[in-house]
């Protein structure tokens, strides 16, 4: 049909609805990051135990902790195995079980910058609803906890989703009202946090969940949940397609180009060298001596916060057409840029100079600004 | 487990000026910027604080 024919006759008021057209046409409504599990820049499988690799470990944004349950071990990774219209999934995968303690806390959450937040006015009686939808799968079936947390105003809601089917794809949807009484600092800090449980013991399930927004209270964060893995090397946990969107309808998950979720993820975690048995180049440097050459790293994507940053593998340093090998330091870390200082010896003082990998696939240069 | 189990910190001097902090974390080195809005400073100065971490001076 011609545009010039489209009328209020030829389509009637109620026939467009925001469900019908957010899809096509509503970009940059996934407040989460890598919520398809795209981007794994520090690795596809993680061995994760209590005090071993908590932390950042396979899918980018995602932080996966353990807290009171000894001795349990979990194979993290970017799995394959995903609904229809993903490709990845993120899985934990119980290797080695332990028992439930009143102090378990074993979480998966992803933290949201403060600044990226202000639009739903909390802390005013403006405050927007937020609707959280995500596919999950496990071969345990119950109720799981699902907290979200204000740091900067000590404040916290909490919902409780549930699995009916064991090992089986299951879609999901969480509503949450705007808090009226908590603002979100407007930084670069962590603003809201979407914490998933895995395991909890009592001191976080004994009172009554706090389905409202208000002051921080540990026994009320995940009364209800009853489904703990970790227990049995039979548990294992999926979870892709993680959206949290303004409003009140969870509306199809915002698919973004790899492209866009690696940038993103960027600006928390970068890493920089060979990723195979290579010589690339690293950056370009100058030998103010015989044994120490400075050097400046530009970085693609400014970070959220100056990186801390280490090294991995062996580099090289290329001067006067002759390679030595170096010990790669750091300083004057930023959010754009990050000051190189090779060491070693036989350096052509005066002159310039490249640094590289040494072909070496683990020479890399790893920097995080993660929340 | 606390989320970072650092078992030393030392300052990093360049010029005389307290550049970063080094710290092992699992046996691995890392480099801190001295910036409060990074988690692993912010983790630093929190242990710091509690007493169960010093940061040992640069050489």
């Amino acid at each position: 049909m011609p545009i010039s024919t489209i009328n209020t006759n030829s389509i009637a008021d109620d026939a467009v609805t925001v469900p019908k057209v957010t899809d096509q046409v509503l970009t940059h409504r996934n407040l989460i990051i890598n919520g398809a599990m795209q981007v794994a820049q520090r690795g596809t499988s993680a061995s994760v135990s209590d005090g071993s690799n908590e932390g950042y470990s396979t899918a980018d944004r995602f932080n996966f902790q353990i807290t009171g349950l000894t001795g349990v071990a979990y194979t993290a990774s970017q799995s394959t195995d995903a609904p229809d219209n993903f490709s990845n999934s993120f899985k934990l995968d119980c290797t080695t079980a332990a028992s439930l303690a009143a102090t378990t806390n074993t979480r998966f959450y992803q933290r949201i910058e403060g600044q990226n937040l202000q639009h739903l006015g909390y802390g005013t009686s403006g405050a927007k609803s937020l609707t959280a939808s995500f596919w999950v799968k496990s071969n345990k079936t119950g109720s799981y906890g699902l907290w979200f947390y204000n740091a900067g105003a000590s404040r916290a809601i909490s919902r409780l989703y549930t699995i009916d089917s064991a090992d089986t794809w299951e879609y999901k949807t969480v509503t949450i009202s705007g808090d009226t009484s908590g603002s979100i600092t407007n930084d670069s800090g962590s603003g809201l946090e979407m914490r998933f449980a895995i395991a909890v013991g009592s001191d976080l399930t004994s009172g009554t969940l706090a389905t409202n927004w208000g002051s921080l209270v540990n026994a009320d964060r995940h009364a209800g949940h009853d489904a703990n893995i970790g227990l049995s090397t039979d548990d294992y946990w999926q979870i892709t397609g993680v959206q949290l969107e303004v409003g009140d309808t969870a509306t199809p998950f915002e698919h973004r180009s790899f492209g866009e979720e690696l940038a993103l993820c960027k600006r928390y975690y970068q890493k920089h060298g060979n990723e195979t048995s290579a010589y690339r180049y690293l950056a370009p440097a100058f030998c103010n001596s015989t044994s120490q050459a400075q050097g400046v790293l530009t970085l693609p994507v400014t970070m959220r916060a100056a990186p801390t940053t280490s090294v991995s593998g062996s580099f090289q340093l290329i001067h006067a057409s002759t390679g030595s090998s170096i010990t790669l330091g750091t300083k004057e870390l930023n959010e754009s840029s990050v000051g190189l200082q090779p060491s070693g010896s036989g350096f052509t003082a005066n002159s310039g100079a490249i640094i590289r990998g040494a072909n070496d696939a683990t020479a890399q240069l790893k920097l995080d600004a993660e929340l | 487990m606390s989320e970072m189990n650092i078992t030393s910190a030392q300052y990093v001097t360049y010029d005389g000026v307290n550049d970063h902090i080094d710290i092992v974390i699992d046996g691995d080195t890392y480099s801190v910027p001295i910036a409060p809005a990074n988690r692993h400073y912010a983790e630093i100065m929190r242990q710091v604080e509690a007493g169960t971490l010093t940061i040992q001076e640069a050489e």
